[in-house]
């Protein structure tokens, strides 16, 4: 029973705030540090695509974009179903927190790929493409999750239609993809692949999951930043909050 | 009482209730219709007076309008139930809420959607399609609208108890409906090009189904949401 005290002690705003403060630095300057490393690495010492030349070095910013938004839309809906569940306060918290820094990140994600569109398909989009829209569907569904905030005046209704709508879209995600892709595709097919060898060459895949990882520890970061916003906005009528403000400046 | 007859009881009731109360007047199925027949008009006419080209558009035009039509109809479905508070008594019900929502869907369905599939050769008219593929328009429609009514439902549900609701739902399910358009018009379009269409019929076929299993349930959840707050 031991091993589980820390996911109860995760459904405590108090214990996790004062974690949060010492992880966010850490956390910030980590994800900097690596998504830099990779960036300088894949711009300037990889060599250059047989076929794209130089234009494919922005895959070390759209795809760790691409790759952590879509990752961050289930983990939205995951932190949405155990507050709709458990009702615990912090996971609602924690949804409201992925949110805005997924949408962001889809909005990069989108923009990065149609700059890379342009020289690479002739065209910044391509409604076609399976990827791009659906992209673009997610971008909406998160943006309908953040208008479901604004629009409850009261914080635990307005968390628990977003955790069911955002449900209900990770369910829609898929068939959107799927429905796309039927119509014809134009996308290069996913190029790293877990069941065979890749098809990206060593020396570009490597600085690629440096800029992955990277990316997921600035999301992290920036996720943790809001989430301790959060906190302090759901709890602000508990004593402990005005201590901990006391002893932070102390 | 007796016991068999329970589970039917709560679906075929609100069915009743429903339609008795939607034919006390007429916005419930001609608002819809006339907001169709204005919006396929406004289309043709910034389409301009090339007929082919108006041709080549009208699955989509026809899509958009049934989609758009269908979606602001949605904003009444559990408005008036909620602000009476008999939307509160269908939840206290003993028994799945599942039967009581599915029945209010499916009557909103049949007021709203029906008339528009039963209109759909007008719209089809209009626009220039030919006349062998007006069944098929209409037997997708049917079935579209159906996806549509249960999807919707749940962006009525969820923001039922908000004041000014009605963009709130198309920013909810308007992303919802991509794969009910992108199937329902490039059907029609493969059929007036003749290219097969069984797949994206049958697609609409399957999507109907998960949706009538699934979505009253969200929509139950939903409900019990919005009466909370």
């Amino acid at each position: 029973m031991a091993n589980w005290q820390w996911f109860h002690r995760l459904g405590s705003p108090k214990w996790l705030l004062g974690k949060l403060d010492r992880w966010t630095p850490w956390l910030l300057f980590a994800g900097l540090l690596l998504f830099g490393a990779a960036s300088v690495w894949g711009l300037a010492f990889v060599p250059p695509d047989y076929k794209q030349g130089n234009s494919f070095r922005i895959i070390y910013i759209h795809v760790p974009f691409a790759v952590v938004s879509l990752a961050a839309y289930y983990a939205m809906a995951i932190a949405g179903a155990v507050g709709l569940i458990w009702r615990m306060k912090v996971a609602d918290m924690a949804m409201r927190s992925i949110a805005p820094v997924g949408a962001a990140f889809t909005a990069l994600a989108l923009v990065t790929g149609a700059i890379w569109g342009k020289p690479t398909w002739g065209a910044y989009w391509v409604w076609q493409d399976a990827r791009l829209t659906s992209m673009l569907v997610l971008f909406f569904l998160y943006m309908g999750v953040l208008a479901l905030y604004d629009a409850y005046r009261e914080r635990s209704s307005g968390s628990r239609a977003a955790a069911l709508v955002a449900l209900v879209g990770t369910v829609n995600v898929p068939i959107i993809y799927k429905s796309v892709d039927w119509w014809s595709s134009l996308h290069q097919p996913a190029s790293i692949k877990f069941t065979e060898a890749s098809t990206i060459d060593a020396q570009m895949l490597q600085p690629l999951l440096l800029a992955i990882v990277g990316c997921y520890l600035l999301f992290a970061a920036l996720v943790i930043a809001q989430l301790r916003v959060q906190i302090v906005l759901g709890e602000n009528r508990s004593q402990w909050l005005g201590d901990h403000a006391v002893n932070r400046t102390a | 009482m007796n016991a068999p007859v329970k589970a039917r009881g709560p679906l075929l009731a609100i069915l009743q209730r429903d339609l008795r109360v939607y034919s006390r007047g007429r916005s419930a199925w001609l608002n819809p219709l006339l907001f169709a027949l204005l919006g396929i008009t406004l289309f043709t006419l910034g389409l301009g007076p090339d007929r082919e080209r108006v041709a080549a558009d009208a699955a989509a035009v026809i899509w958009v309008v049934v989609l758009l039509g269908m979606m602001m109809s949605l904003d009444g479905l559990f408005k008036e139930d909620y602000v009476d508070g008999s939307l509160e008594q269908l939840l206290l019900m003993a028994g799945p809420v599942y039967f009581a929502v599915f029945g209010k869907v499916f009557a909103h369905w049949l007021v709203s959607a029906v008339p528009l599939v039963l209109a759909s050769p007008l719209f089809a008219l209009m626009l220039g399609v030919p006349l062998e593929h007006i069944p098929l328009l209409a037997f997708s429609l049917l079935i579209g609208s159906g996806i549509l009514s249960f999807l919707g439902a749940v962006g009525a549900a969820v923001t039922v108890s908000l004041q000014s609701s009605g963009l709130l739902i198309a920013l909810l399910i308007l992303p919802l409906y991509v794969p009910v358009i992108i199937y329902g018009a490039s059907l029609l379009q493969a059929a007036v090009e003749g290219w097969p269409y069984l797949a994206p019929l049958l697609m609409l076929c399957g999507l109907l189904s998960a949706v009538i299993v699934l979505a009253p349930l969200a929509i139950g959840v939903a409900l019990k949401i919005s009466l909370d707050s």
